[in-house]
């Protein structure tokens, strides 16, 4: 009975979420207090019987219900408890429950700290997520069950896919989904400002956190993916530019445009309807990620089963609410450029260039990714636009954005003035260099790693000294709001995310070899040992191992055991071995025995040395903490003066006699 | 009207996604279309299956069309195409030509004494050098090849009866057309 | 990679068309199973390069080459027993002395452009290539503008109270 207990939840999850989006509307509208109060309640009784739902499907798979198909389908007897509970989002259906739980914590999250927002809006707000979930939970009831019955009840399981069961894979969606789903909260405060014709620098002030937080919970979800793909795969790669990627990477750009963006509208007011269109545009890609994972539209790594009726709800989800807000922005965005003047030479240009940038990049992944449709469509055959398209186009568009960033943060809003920027070109350019020099010599003069490292200075020495100037110049306590500090963190994370690509993109050192027993192999200055290989097994695998102990300069750095593991249902998983450091990786992939059955005789293995391929990681990490950070400004909290509160009931009075 | 712009240009998304999701319902996305259709057949010598000391070469075959069809021991569609070859192989008005690929020669002449033989003749690449030069990437897939030794038609994936009577025939009579 | 797809490609509804899936089904399962097949083979190849060189060039040259068995897969990263024969053939092209373009002319007339994950610039991919430009061109017109617009303001307001020093305000951050 439970798993049916589970579908009845999520149903119930519906007709809440269909009351939390129209209701409070109608309230707003015609200015009943009552009805505007039913958002939170509601919010909060949806968000309830998701967790119900959520918690059935897991319990369903702790306990080996394989009387649900999904379950049976992704799970089996000999699968470790934390994996079957990764397993929940594994797959199609469970991975829509989660983002839909996640959906409700963010709501729920938001209710609670909007209690001091104008009643109006915060009902607006509440009613547009609400929405939102109304079309997550249709689709889920009504195409994705993940409580439907498979009869008779199998004895045991299928399995989860081997490339699933890894940590990473376990932190990933959930993280990933945080990212997409808190786009929807700066989404539903600009429906909620395009409908009321709110167009205060305040309501931007409240979602700046809020976007922010998405934003490092979407970085933290990437590097979590990338560092997955790296350690999991065996290609040594760690971005493919596959459509999934891509997916997730489109609405990345944008909300870091966003997020440059809202500080530009919430301090001068400026660029209001670019913000808003932004902030349509980040949670629309969100959705456009899950159309092209799950619709089958196009081919990709990671796609889940493609099954028409899906594609088409989800294209149905996506034009009502997409294509409603872009006709709600086309009828209400404001028409008149309002704000604070500026200069050509301040903050507020070098901004607006990088979000063009940003948004520019964003399209040309965006054209990468559907292009193959594209030449379906107009017959060109079939086409394949893969890494060298998007290499080759991101870094040009990027290399503005570098060169720019040391100077936004010394720049001033609407006038500012060009004399200092001189001195600060004078040093960056002089750090750069000297360091590029230096560099050149350590990589053999290889033009893209001195490039790196001159880029990832260039942006270091910039933020640097603009930290130094604010220690010398602001008072005490007032060096380092939370907001600069997240800036200075994100950026630095830039910068050690640019060394990080470039370096190990050059650096890099990959050799399939043959190894008997005993053999050694010099990579990278590092001496890998061959000691044969052993079969082991684990919870639910049986593996070869092989056992490869690396020494530098006869001092032994450590022992290396790379694994090719089957699986319960055949599946064969490499498990690559990785002894990682700051400034290098090494990382061995185990082939095939070189006599076929012969475990203990010569190997064919994949050894990588990888320079400061971590830094890529660390960058990103840097950035999603420079997110969190800047989210946790003290000044963004809602401070509800009087004369504020005075304002909203006005404004209330004045809907309700409209 | 500029305000109307993203509107748009998501309206044009949305007709592509719409196209794509019914693309997808005629395409099966893993066929990659041949690019040798109507271009002349790669020239090969390959050793027979039954006696790998003669060899049947492209030259040899020229003068009548013939159905190319890889197929593999391995294979499990080519399981589930047999019996459609086995029933329709002789009404189709061309040579069958059994193309066994990557294969050991054992378990491939085991096969067909299991299912049965639908071939004419069949030829062994158990390296693959030649089915790369055919385009091949997986099994089964199937060549049309005219009198001239030019690929009329390429079949990718199992040959079905709805397959034989809306694609293969009419090429197969298209030939006819040519050269009666 | 392929097994995922596939599998959860198994675990589809009946499409309307019934043959027409069951043919489908089919050819997945070839895919699959020429996977399994080949499982206990990995991308790993050793392969005998004359030098540091010529090894850098095999790998920069795989990697831009598609796997048509897995399709989101390149040729230097698949299982498959295709690619595997792929590399092969590649590292025999090269040590026949033939160029990185001749390789990929002779992988494209077999396998068609589907094969190139960098797309040859031509009439058809124009779109590809240039539209970003495009694009950045227009935005550029529309910043371009915005700026010109917004500093004319700034000339006529913001420069009456221009006695005030800026300070690095509150309001900055």
């Amino acid at each position: 009975m439970t798993p049916e207990l589970g579908q009845l939840a999520l149903i119930l999850a519906l007709l809440l979420a269909l009351a939390q989006g129209i209701l409070p509307l109608i309230g707003a509208w015609r200015g009943n207090r009552a009805l505007m109060a039913t958002a939170r309640p509601a919010a909060a009784g949806q968000a309830v019987f998701v967790a119900i739902a959520f918690g059935i499907l897991v319990w369903a798979f702790l306990h080996f219900d394989f009387s649900v198909r999904y379950v049976a389908d992704n799970s089996n007897l000999e699968l470790p408890w934390y994996y079957r509970i990764a397993a929940v989002w594994g797959a199609h259906e469970g991975s829509l429950l989660l983002w839909i739980l996640i959906l409700n914590a963010w709501t729920v999250a938001l209710a609670a700290f909007s209690q001091k927002l104008p009643e109006v809006f915060a009902a607006r707000v509440l009613a547009v997520m609400g929405l939102v979930a109304v079309g997550f939970l249709a689709f889920i009831v009504f195409t994705s069950d993940p409580f439907g019955r498979l009869l008779p009840m199998p004895g045991d399981g299928a399995d989860l896919n081997p490339v699933l069961q890894d940590p990473g894979m376990t932190f990933h969606p959930p993280v990933l989904y945080m990212g997409y789903v808190g786009f929807s909260v700066a989404f539903a405060f600009s429906i909620a400002g395009l409908l009321g014709g709110e167009m205060e620098q305040a309501w931007v002030r409240w979602a700046r956190p809020w976007t922010n937080a998405a934003w490092g919970f979407l970085t933290a979800g990437i590097v979590a993916g990338s560092w997955w793909a790296y350690a999991e795969l065996g290609w040594g790669g760690w971005w493919f530019w596959d459509p999934v990627e891509n997916a997730s990477f489109m609405p990345w750009l944008v909300g870091l445009a966003l997020i440059h963006a809202q500080a530009v509208t919430e301090k001068r007011g400026s660029l209001r309807a670019w913000t808003i269109l932004l902030s349509i545009f980040a949670f629309s890609l969100s959705l456009l990620g899950t159309f092209l994972v799950r619709s089958g539209v196009l081919t990709s790594v990671h796609a889940f089963a493609s099954d028409p009726r899906r594609g088409i709800f989800i294209l149905a989800f996506l034009t009502v609410v997409v294509g409603g807000s872009l006709l709600l922005y086309a009828l209400r965005a404001p028409k008149v450029a309002g704000g604070k003047p500026f200069n050509v030479v301040s903050r507020e240009t070098v901004l607006l260039i990088g979000n063009l940038l940003f948004a520019v990049a964003s399209a040309m992944v965006l054209l990468g990714t559907l292009f193959p449709l594209i030449g379906d469509a107009l017959n060109l055959g079939k086409i394949s636009v893969g890494p060298p398209y998007f290499g080759f186009l991101f870094p040009l568009l990027m290399l503005p954005v570098v060169l720019l960033m040391p100077f936004g943060p010394f720049l001033r809003w609407g006038k500012g003035e060009a004399a200092p920027l001189k001195g600060l070109l004078l040093r960056i350019i002089v750090a750069a260099v000297a360091c590029a020099i230096v560099a050149a010599f350590f990589v053999d003069g290889q033009l893209k790693a001195t490039v790196g490292v001159a880029a990832a200075v260039w942006i270091a020495a910039g933020t640097v000294l603009f930290a130094y100037k604010r220690w010398r110049e602001a008072p005490r306590g007032r060096r380092y709001p939370a907001e600069l500090a997240g800036m200075l963190l994100a950026h630095l994370g830039m910068a050690v995310f640019v060394m990080g690509v470039l370096l190990s993109e050059t650096l890099s050192v990959t050799s399939d070899v043959r190894m008997a027993p005993g053999q050694t192999q010099r990579i990278g200055g590092y001496d890998f040992r061959f000691d044969g290989a052993h079969r082991t097994t684990g919870p639910n695998w049986t593996a070869d191992q092989g056992i490869i102990v690396v020494t530098r300069d006869g001092n032994k750095v450590g022992t290396m055991l790379p694994q090719k593991r089957t699986y319960l249902r055949g599946q064969v998983q490499t498990e690559s071995a990785i002894d990682a450091g700051f400034s290098r990786d090494l990382y061995v992939a185990l082939g095939e025995p070189m006599d076929a059955g012969n475990i203990q005789g010569a190997w064919s293995l994949r050894l990588y040395y990888k320079p400061f391929i971590r830094w890529i990681w660390g960058g990103g990490l840097l950035m999603m903490v420079g997110g969190f950070t800047a989210a946790a400004d003290k000044r963004f909290r809602i401070k509800r003066s009087v004369d504020e509160a005075a304002r909203t009931d006005g404004l209330l009075a004045q809907e309700t006699r409209a | 009207m500029s305000r109307l712009l993203p509107l748009i240009g998501f309206m044009l998304l949305v007709g592509l996604f719409g196209f794509g999701i019914w693309w997808n319902t005629q395409h099966d996305q893993n066929e990659v279309p041949s690019p040798l259709i109507n271009k002349p057949a790669p020239a090969f010598v390959l050793p027979r299956l039954d006696d790998p000391t003669q060899t049947v070469s492209k030259a040899s075959l020229l003068g009548k069309p013939y159905l190319l069809n890889v197929f593999a021991s391995w294979c499990f569609a080519c399981g589930e195409e047999h019996p459609t070859l086995m029933a329709e192989g002789s009404q189709l008005g061309v040579m069958l030509l059994g193309y066994d690929y990557k294969d050991a020669p054992d378990d491939a002449k085991n096969w067909l004494r299991e299912h049965g033989n639908p071939y004419r003749m069949v030829v062994a690449d158990r390296p693959g050098r030649t089915a790369i030069d055919f385009g091949v990437y997986g099994a089964p897939e199937s060549f049309l090849i005219d009198a001239k030794g030019v690929i009329r038609y390429k079949h990718i994936g199992p040959i079905t009866p709805e397959v034989i009577t809306k694609e293969l025939k009419p090429a197969v009579a298209a030939l006819r057309k040519e050269s009666p | 990679m392929m097994l995922f797809g596939t599998r959860d490609a198994l675990a589809l509804p009946p499409l309307t068309r019934a043959s027409r899936a069951r043919a489908l089904l089919g050819f997945l399962l070839v895919a699959m199973l020429a996977f399994a097949s080949v499982a206990h083979s990995q991308a790993i190849q050793p392969l005998p390069f004359k030098n540091h060189a010529e090894k850098v060039r095999f790998q920069h040259l795989t990697r831009q080459l598609r796997c048509l068995v897995c399709q989101n897969e390149t040729i230097a990263d698949s299982n498959a027993d295709l690619a595997r024969d792929l590399r092969l053939d590649v590292f025999q092209q090269m040590q026949q002395g033939r160029s990185d373009k001749q390789i990929k002319q002779y992988l494209v007339a077999r396998y068609s452009d589907f094969v190139l994950y960098d797309p040859p610039l031509q009439a058809d991919t124009l779109l590809l290539w240039f539209g970003p430009l495009l694009i950045l061109l227009a935005g550029a017109a529309v910043v371009i503008m915005a700026i010109r617009r917004r500093s004319r303001d700034a000339g006529t307001t913001v420069q009456a109270p221009a006695g005030q020093a800026p300070t690095d305000s509150e309001d900055d951050w």
